[in-house]
């Protein structure tokens, strides 16, 4: 008869585990002792190995959530059992003890999640400590936590029950904030628990770098004309109050480059490659404590002044964290500039399933050879890291070569 | 500025309101001869004749419903209760007829009147005699629900609501009669807007919200909650109904924390009105659960020192803030 497989205690002083992966998936035979999930305690990641013999009818849990022990994760069974009134009976529980693991009977199945999707939920890091260990604060104390990226979890209250108060708070260092060590003093390492955001970027650009075959293509491009260019359009544009940056004519010829490279914009889905007929770019934007991809839609079919106010609206809102999950999700291209740092060229990690990532370095003054003479140049280097899976070297290059020319030619992005 | 006393602000008040309108005209049991059962009409019968100031029966379901149609038909009658608590004979009269009219003959007739007399407990009046009523009118839409703590407010208050074309509940205090405060000088014509709230007592540590006779124990406590370093802001709503919450949010969001004190029983009311609104307007704002300090739930009892600790006390205000202040 099936059975619900809750989490175990893994280490004697856990109080919560975060499920990393499953090794098993639904529909699989399960022996006693194989190994079902890793997860993740206070002390490191251990094993979680099966007791029970059968098939894995359900996974209740996504990968990534953290529960305390107990919490249904799984139901475990005979092929083809009926399971119906298991999953009613945890339905219900959950629905009467809404303190207890709130997503874990909700949400079984994982719909394949971005990065940026997860990273959406911030916000949610402060308030998702589960029932026993749950994190009594004022609504003031919540309020402020999520202002200052604080996890209420590290904060010890002095209210009430342990309630977190706005003292509490208020003497807790923001974690931007560090401890200055006197002269010859050696601290210990200041421990932060990552914040869910933090823990999504990891696992999934963990997972992209493991699972993705990356390769690597660098193009150093002649950036004079389409400076020149924006300098102009910029001199037009002052009196209507709007500015270009270079990086909006850059998502621009990027997204025109697509259109006329289409097996570039594509994604690979195990058994499928979808090739997108929309040019959606995700622009990495650097926020506190963390990175967001908004998504410019359609970037090939805007002009470059509606791509500049969308990408200065949307990367406010990523900054202020308020960035809703569609504004954030289903890119299809991503580009990441580090060139205000004076980075010459870098090499990004693929945001999946985007196929591939365009990272853009800082313009140098250097000198060029043109023709026989030694001329003052300017020059930026683009590299583009994609999926192997679906472009592969050739066709890569080829999107490199069209992106050189419509930089170089910006009239070309006319076309 | 003089100081006057509240007894004598309402009745500069009605004099002058009275002087300025002929239709203005006052009615209840002892307002004439007697001058007042607590002395705010006195003067008045001599000033403005047996038409315009009546003595009426021990009969306040009659003389509030013949102020009522009088109201509807044009004049803009006071009614003097003894006190509130002998409005219940004429609890129909205010809530059938002075509060629905206006809506039930679609705004063609106004009921311009005002109900006043001293309410809630005074001093060993008991049980039947010590009522706090502003729950059961705050409760009517259709009226307002005045209570003013001051003799400043009383005078511009009371002033204001003999001018409103709506049926208003003017709420005194037999133990506020005797308050001084200070009044603009005679015949200056201030006139306190209706559903508008006072900033009492700037701080920055707890507001506390209060009106009536609490409003005095609460300011009282406030001068010793600073001797310990906690600044408490006192805001009085001197309308209950329409209620305005703009001053008291915008102090919740600066202190974080709030006390309401009121004379009333802790079931419902104003008191819980107040709470009501301000977790949610002010919801990420509030480090501390709001609290209330009220009447206790009881009949009013006879004994002095029973009466003293059903109202709200000093020190229960005190230990109030402290507990939202996390003070010990």
């Amino acid at each position: 008869m099936a059975k619900i497989i809750g989490l175990p205690k893994l280490s004697p002083t856990m109080e919560e585990g975060t499920l990393v992966s499953w090794d098993k998936k639904e529909g699989d035979e399960v022996e006693v002792d194989d190994l079902l999930a890793e997860v993740e305690t206070d002390k490191a990641t251990m094993e979680f190995r099966s007791f029970d013999r059968g098939v894995l009818l359900k996974i209740l849990v996504p990968e990534g959530e953290t529960l305390e022990p107990d919490v249904p994760v799984a139901i475990i069974g005979k092929a083809g059992e009926d399971i119906t009134d298991l999953l009613a009976e945890l339905a219900s529980a959950s629905a009467s003890e809404p303190a207890s693991a709130p997503e874990s009977a909700s949400a079984p199945e994982s719909a394949p999640e971005s990065a940026s999707e997860s990273a959406s939920a911030p916000e949610s890091a402060p308030e998702s400590a589960p029932a026993s260990g749950r994190v009594l604060s004022s609504p003031l104390v919540r309020r402020l936590a999520r202002e200052r990226s604080i996890d209420l979890r590290d904060v010890e209250g002095s209210g009430p029950q342990g309630r977190i108060v706005k003292r509490d708070i208020e003497s807790h260092p923001s974690p931007s904030v560090r401890a200055v060590s006197a002269p010859g003093e050696r601290l210990p390492p200041r421990i932060v628990r990552a914040s869910s955001m933090r823990r999504t970027i990891a696992r999934r650009l963990t997972e992209s770098k493991q699972s993705v075959p990356h390769y690597y293509l660098t193009i150093d491009v002649d950036i004079a004309p389409l400076s020149d260019a924006r300098r102009a359009m910029n001199a037009v544009l002052e009196a209507e109050g709007e500015k270009l940056s270079l990086n909006d004519l850059i998502i621009k010829a990027a997204a025109a480059t697509l259109r006329r490279v289409p097996e570039v914009n594509a994604s690979w889905m195990d058994k499928e490659i979808h090739y997108h007929q929309v040019v959606d770019i995700s622009v990495a934007v650097a926020i506190d404590d963390g990175l967001m991809t908004p998504v410019i839609r359609d970037a090939d079919r805007k002009g470059v002044a509606q791509i500049a106010r969308e990408v200065r609206e949307l990367a406010a809102r990523a900054r202020e964290k308020k960035l809703q999950p569609e504004q954030m999700t289903n890119g299809t291209f991503s580009i990441s500039n580090l060139g205000m740092f004076g980075i010459e060229e870098f090499s990004a990690v693929i945001n999946p399933p985007e196929g591939a990532i365009l990272a853009v370095g800082t313009i140098r003054n250097e000198p060029v050879v043109a023709g026989d003479a030694i001329v003052p140049g300017r020059r930026m280097r683009f590299t583009m890291s994609c999926d192997h899976r679906v472009i592969d070297g050739a066709t890569g290059a080829k999107f490199m070569a069209a992106l050189k020319k419509a930089l170089e030619e910006p009239a070309m992005m006319l076309l | 500025m003089r100081e006057i006393r509240y007894r004598e602000a309402l009745r500069e008040a009605m004099l002058e309101e009275m002087e300025r309108d002929g239709n203005v005209f006052l009615m209840g049991e002892e307002v004439g001869h007697y001058q007042g059962a607590y002395k705010v009409s006195e003067g008045l019968l001599e000033q403005f004749g047996e038409r315009r100031v009546i003595d009426t029966p021990i009969a306040e379901a009659g003389f509030a419903g013949v102020g009522i149609g009088a109201a509807m038909a044009g004049l803009r009658p006071i009614i003097e209760f003894m006190t509130w608590n002998f409005s219940f004979v004429a609890f129909d009269q205010i809530i059938s007829n002075a509060a629905k009219v206006h809506a039930m003959s679609a705004g063609a007739i106004r009921v311009p009147i005002v109900f006043r007399g001293p309410n809630g407990a005074a001093k060993q009046v008991a049980a039947q005699h010590s009522h706090s009523c502003a729950p059961f009118y705050t409760n009517i839409p259709g009226l307002f629900v005045i209570q003013p703590s001051t003799p400043r407010d009383a005078k511009g208050l009371l002033k204001s609501a003999i001018r409103s074309n709506n049926p208003v509940v003017f709420l005194e205090g037999e133990t506020l009669y005797g308050v001084k405060g200070e009044v603009p000088d005679e015949g200056v014509d201030e006139l306190v807007p209706i559903g508008e709230s006072r900033l009492a007592r700037s701080g920055s540590d707890c507001t506390i919200v209060s009106w009536g006779r609490p409003y005095y124990t609460v300011l009282a406590a406030a001068e010793k909650l600073a001797e310990d370093g906690i600044e408490c802001e006192v805001i009085d709503p001197r309308t209950l109904r329409p209620l305005d919450t703009s001053l008291m949010v915008e102090s919740v969001k600066k202190t974080n924390r709030c006390v309401v004190v009121h004379e009333h029983w802790p079931y419902g009311g104003p008191g819980a009105e107040i709470v009501d609104r301000l977790q949610r307007e002010a919801f990420d704002y509030l480090d501390a659960p709001l609290e209330r300090v009220a009447g206790l739930d009881v009949p009013m009892p006879y004994a002095l020192n029973l009466e003293d600790s059903v109202l709200p006390t000093e020190e229960r205000v005190i230990d109030a803030v402290k507990r939202v202040s996390y003070a010990k």
